[in-house]
């Protein structure tokens, strides 16, 4: 479904990622895990259209991404939650929802909607609420919902658990794991690589812009090198 | 009396204002930027309004379309040529810009329509006697604030309840996440620089008929009050705009009727600062700290 080969991006002078490639097949989570600034938002923000790799390419569903601005690449069924978030503050929960929507046709909104508020009932209770007034968690719900609006082919989650508690941590990762088995193509790139790991199928792990290991997930829990870097021993 | 006819005359004054004032909100709230050119948008606007009357003889209403249309590409011009190569640039070369701009439609106007004033003729004429002999309202007066609603309630509806207007809303909050719901973010704010426009060719039409003289820089003063109102609204607030304006409109008229004429620039920016010391984020603005 996704298929990243050899990029190198640069911010300036700075090369962030140094000939990453990966890809992700339909019905799998893959996960990309690596410390803070290994590189992990860079790849998806150059998946997703934001950023633009110098060198190396992209193919998403076979054709290839090279230079297509972002808000065309989410048309062909791409939806990327970005790291912190960056919900609408100022606008109602389902105003969000709605701009998850914005590539789809009209008649598929109502449809959507519900389909997301029996995913996040949280969400259905606060509709009307300015979204900047949610808790971090249900934030977060809402930035998830807002991707599953466009009912993408991938989505790309950058850091759900972050800044979360425990509990809601948990809860992040059940959601995701029930996306999972209802067949949705996800990749996460996360932090805590112990609950990343523990939904992925497989997993790639990032240093300082490069790809250092790779596995299933289950093999890259027991990998010593992944244990003593990310899992605390 | 005069007490009355000064309110009418601050509010419709001031009604325009509002007008002038939703275009450089606008503008701010999605581009991030001071369009100091605003204001000679407007000067444009009332030369193809006087030229369309006065040398081709055509009636006002097909005069103020004419205008709105040649402001809005005029606008979605400026925003493609001057402003969009510096979208990632710092803003104090965006400022420049604009001020750059700005001169440059007040030089080509004068080159193309000579230095010497005009005399406008309002699209309206004649007034609505409301007490025989002591207080009557000019029907521009009425136009103008007839106008202002209905241009506030258009943009309120548009920015509340359709997709284009929710999606600017978007992208003023976060341009980089409005991309990623799909949303064409140049096109939006080619769109935001088009309504801005459309809305100071109808505020150059309106202006020019309630002070009907006309000259390149006639933009310029009116796009600074219109500024100021916008600052004292809460910069990137439509309400504000409004409440901004039509305060701003009221105060010059009472500093001009009982403090000073010549003084009452000094009024308005004296009430601003004030306001700004009070609420450093305008009237309506909101107060929203740096984020770390
Ligand atoms: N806008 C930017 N300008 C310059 N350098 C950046 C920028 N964003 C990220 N970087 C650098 O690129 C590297 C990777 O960052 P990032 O992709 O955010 O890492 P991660 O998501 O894994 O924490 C870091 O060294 C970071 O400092
Ligand atoms: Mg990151």
């Amino acid at each position: 479904m996704l298929k990243v080969n050899d990029i190198n991006v640069y911010y300036g002078a700075i090369h962030a990622i140094k000939g990453v490639s990966f890809e992700v097949n339909a019905g799998e989570v893959v996960t990309l895990i690596g410390a803070n600034g290994a590189g992990k938002s860079t790849i998806l923000n150059t998946v997703c259209g934001l950023l633009h790799s110098r060198t190396g390419s992209i193919e998403f569903l076979g054709k290839p991404l090279g230079g297509t601005p972002a808000h065309k690449i989410v048309e062909q069924g791409m939806a990327h939650v970005p790291e912190g978030r960056r919900i609408f503050l100022q606008m109602t929960v389902e105003e969000n929802l709605e701009m998850g929507a914005y590539t789809q046709p009209r008649s598929t909104i109502d449809p959507n909607l519900e389909r997301v508020y029996d995913q996040f009932p949280r969400l259905k209770e606060r509709r009307k609420q300015i979204a900047g007034t949610l808790s971090g968690g249900e934030q977060q719900m809402l930035a998830m919902g807002r991707g599953l609006m466009s009912s993408p082919k991938l989505l790309m989650l950058d850091e759900p658990s972050m800044g979360l508690a425990p509990i809601l941590v948990e809860q992040i990762f059940d959601i995701i794991r029930r996306l999972h088995e209802k067949g949705t193509t996800i990749l996460l790139v996360e932090q805590n690589a112990q609950m990343a790991l523990s939904v992925a199928d497989r997993g790639y792990v990032l240093e300082t812009g490069k790809i250092v290991a790779t596995g299933t997930g289950q093999e890259l829990l027991r990998n010593a090198a992944v244990k003593k870097a990310y899992l605390g021993g | 009396m005069s007490f009355l006819n000064n309110v009418i005359t601050g509010i419709s004054l001031g009604s325009i204002y509002a007008i002038i004032a939703l275009g450089y909100t606008m503008v701010y709230g999605i581009a991030k930027m001071l369009n100091f050119a605003h204001g000679d948008v407007i000067m444009v606007g009332a030369y193809v309004c006087f030229f369309a009357m006065g040398s081709f003889n055509l009636p006002p209403v097909v005069g103020v379309l004419l205008a709105v249309v040649v402001c809005t590409v005029l606008g979605m011009v400026i925003e493609r040529l001057a402003y969009k190569p510096l979208r990632a640039a710092p803003s104090l070369a965006v400022l420049i810009t604009a001020i750059g701009v700005s001169y440059l439609l007040q030089n080509s106007a004068q080159i193309l329509w000579g230095a010497a004033t005009k005399t406008f003729r309002p699209i309206v004429e004649g007034s609505l006697t409301l007490v025989p002999g002591q207080l009557s309202v000019s029907y521009v007066a009425i136009l103008s604030v007839v106008c202002c609603v209905v241009v506030m309630v258009g943009l309120t509806l548009f920015t509340g309840q359709t997709k284009m207007g929710k999606a600017m809303r978007a992208c003023s909050e976060d341009k980089g996440a409005a991309q990623l719901m799909g949303i064409d973010v140049n096109a939006t704010i080619s769109m935001t620089f088009a309504i801005g426009s459309a809305l100071a060719a109808l505020a150059g039409v309106l202006m020019c008929s309630a002070y009907p003289v006309l000259s390149p820089t006639t933009g310029s003063m009116p796009g600074i009050r219109a500024f100021t109102a916008a600052v004292f609204g809460g910069i990137g607030s439509v309400p504000g705009a409004l409440l901004g304006g039509i305060l701003l409109g009221v105060i010059e008229t009472f500093g001009k009727a009982y403090i000073s004429t010549d003084l009452s620039d000094a009024v308005v920016f004296a009430v601003l600062i004030i306001v700004l010391l009070v609420r450093p984020a305008g009237l309506m603005g909101k107060y929203v700290p740096e984020k770390v």
